[in-house]
């Protein structure tokens, strides 16, 4: 930044003559109260597409990882047929937990970027706006889902290309979509829950590694409920990972699933996250 | 909708024993306040005398009881919404996304502004020609310069129309060629808006130049309140009626300000805090 050339202080008056300055003289009218949420969800959604557009690095860093996973360990277990996978081939079974999975590693990191934003005055900016900090929260959630979702669909194309049987019903993938950004918007809120309280990236950074893999391995993304010690039985009941996995495995591989009660739970589980971080808010707009 | 009767309708601001703590540290401690319409007033102090933290209270990113802040006679603690509609808000950071273009930066704040689409982006246009950013506005914002972040920062102010515009520090860690470029560009839509200006800063001789009304803080109070020829004259006259020669020079604001906090400035202002977010701003600048 620092050899950028100075702005010249002259340039002001010619042109603001040119595009006019009418507009800046009207205030907009407010929003109706109903359209307001979902206005301000399609501006942060619309900020991380624009952001993905301009730097796709993270794309294919991000695909690294799912697809060792799948290659390595999938493959592998495939062979093996340790685990009890209802008649399927075992790396068909871990399809959709590495797609939660790595969908949740981006969520569970999402705070990062709140924080970040806190430093650099872009948050206290936004809270000036007219947006109530529940709707930021919802649209931050999903805009963090948006990102999940990006991340699914590359997982499944890596899966798809492993030749794993997926389904191609497009209302199927739809209800795939929809859980991904569900999950995704309880686990970014969880971040930036956690956020509200460290207020400092490097904790979060040790507090997001201290619980993705205990989530990750309490729930039923690599094995079946039903060969957990009972201890852990009772960590995959309360995990919405295990919600989330059960839903892409009904959906994406037609397994017996529980659709409504997973679908309930995700979005309860949104709902609880999105109001966590907004009563948080306040401590990181201070 | 209620004004408040004792403040009179040409009141942007007023602030009425504004007090507000951070654990033990008064920030500010009982600031009286009023901005007229239409005027640039200066929030002058040193690092510390509590002019950030005032212009929180007025922005609302600060919860503060009822009856202490009036913008255009909404009170923040009751009308939240009502006083965000009317501010522009630049923090002290530059705080513009480096990840995204000068235009979408623009664009995500006519988005929270709840401005229709279909003048989306003729309202967006008119900002950012407005503060000379028509030719880069395509540019990544992070191959700006301070002083184009600065003005960005200004045109994301501007696209909502305010009728009051908050500029904390605006030219902290510019050079004096941006820093001019700045308050020309802030005059200029000034002179076509008409809109009030409330801006704190800590160099005496942009406040002497550029401000119609200044009030010099220290301790989080009001310590004198005028315009700066008037500040200056009353130091003459205090400094002649206790004997100094008519053939000193007019003394400058800094001596005003000197003469007000008394000695023990240098040990008193500033904390970490703010160095930290000063060396934060200057990081950035590059």
């Amino acid at each position: 930044m620092s050899e950028a050339p100075a702005a010249p202080p002259t340039a002001s008056a010619d042109r603001t003559s040119d595009a006019g300055t009418a507009l800046l003289l009207r205030p907009p009218e407010p929003r109706a109260g109903w359209r307001l949420l979902p206005a301000r969800i399609v501006a942060m959604c619309a900020v991380e597409l624009q952001k993905l557009r301009h730097d796709r690095t993270e794309l294919y860093t991000r695909a690294v990882q799912p697809a060792l996973w799948l290659l390595i360990f999938g493959q592998t277990f495939t062979r093996i047929r340790a685990i009890p996978t209802g008649g399927i081939p075992y790396i068909d079974y871990l399809a959709p937990g590495i797609i939660a999975q790595s969908a949740m590693f981006i969520a569970i990191f999402y705070g990062i970027q709140i924080i970040w934003e806190r430093d650099a005055g872009i948050l206290n900016k936004l809270l000036v706006t007219p947006t109530p900090r529940a709707a930021l929260i919802t649209g931050k959630a999903f805009a963090s889902g948006v990102k999940s979702l990006i991340q699914a669909v590359v997982v499944i194309v890596i899966a798809a290309l492993l030749g794993v049987a997926l389904t191609w019903n497009p209302l199927k993938l739809l209800g795939v979509a929809l859980t991904v950004v569900l999950a995704s918007a309880f686990f970014s809120c969880l971040s930036m829950t956690i956020a509200g309280i460290v207020l400092s990236r490097d904790r979060l950074m040790g507090f997001g590694q201290a619980i993705t893999m205990p989530l990750f391995f309490g729930s039923n993304a690599l094995y079946p409920v039903s060969v957990m010690p009972g201890w852990l039985q009772a960590v995959s009941k309360v995990n919405p990972l295990s919600y989330e996995v059960d839903a892409l495995r009904g959906l994406l591989l037609g397994t017996p699933a529980h659709l409504a009660l997973d679908f309930g739970v995700l979005a309860g589980a949104a709902a609880l996250g999105v109001a966590a971080a907004s009563s948080l808010l306040g401590r990181l707009a201070r | 909708m209620t004004r408040d009767t004792t403040a009179g309708p040409a009141e942007a601001v007023t602030c009425t024993a504004l007090a507000y703590t951070f654990g033990e540290t008064r920030a500010v401690d009982g600031l009286d306040l009023s901005v007229r319409e239409g005027e640039v007033f200066g929030l002058l102090g040193p690092n510390g005398a509590g002019k950030t933290t005032a212009i929180r209270c007025i922005t609302t990113l600060l919860p503060v009881p009822a009856g202490m802040v009036r913008v255009f006679g909404h009170d923040p603690a009751a009308e939240r919404m009502a006083v965000r509609r009317l501010l522009g808000y630049v923090p002290q950071q530059l705080s513009a996304d480096a990840g995204l273009t000068g235009r979408e930066n623009v664009v995500l704040f006519a988005r929270v502004f709840d401005i229709p689409r279909r003048e989306r982006a003729d309202r967006v246009a008119q900002a950012l020609a407005a503060v000379g950013l028509a030719d880069a506005a395509d540019r990544l914002a992070s191959t700006y310069s301070g002083g184009m972040v600065r003005r960005l920062e200004l045109a994301q102010a501007l696209v909502s129309a305010p009728r009051l515009l908050i500029l904390d520090e605006p030219t902290i860690g510019l050079d004096p060629i941006a820093r001019t470029g700045v308050w020309d560009h802030i005059n200029a839509v000034r002179a076509v808006t008409g809109m009030t200006v409330l801006v704190t800063t800590h160099y005496m001789d942009e406040a002497d130049q550029y401000c119609d009304r200044i009030g010099l803080m220290h301790r989080g109070r009001i310590q004198a309140l005028g315009t700066p020829a008037e500040l200056r004259q009353g130091l003459a006259d205090r400094r002649r009626a206790a004997g100094a020669p008519a053939t000193d020079p007019l003394p400058t604001l800094e001596d005003v300000f000197r003469d007000i906090a008394g000695s023990g400035l240098d040990d008193q202002s500033g904390g970490f805090r703010d160095v930290r977010s000063t060396r934060r701003t200057a990081h950035r600048v590059g």
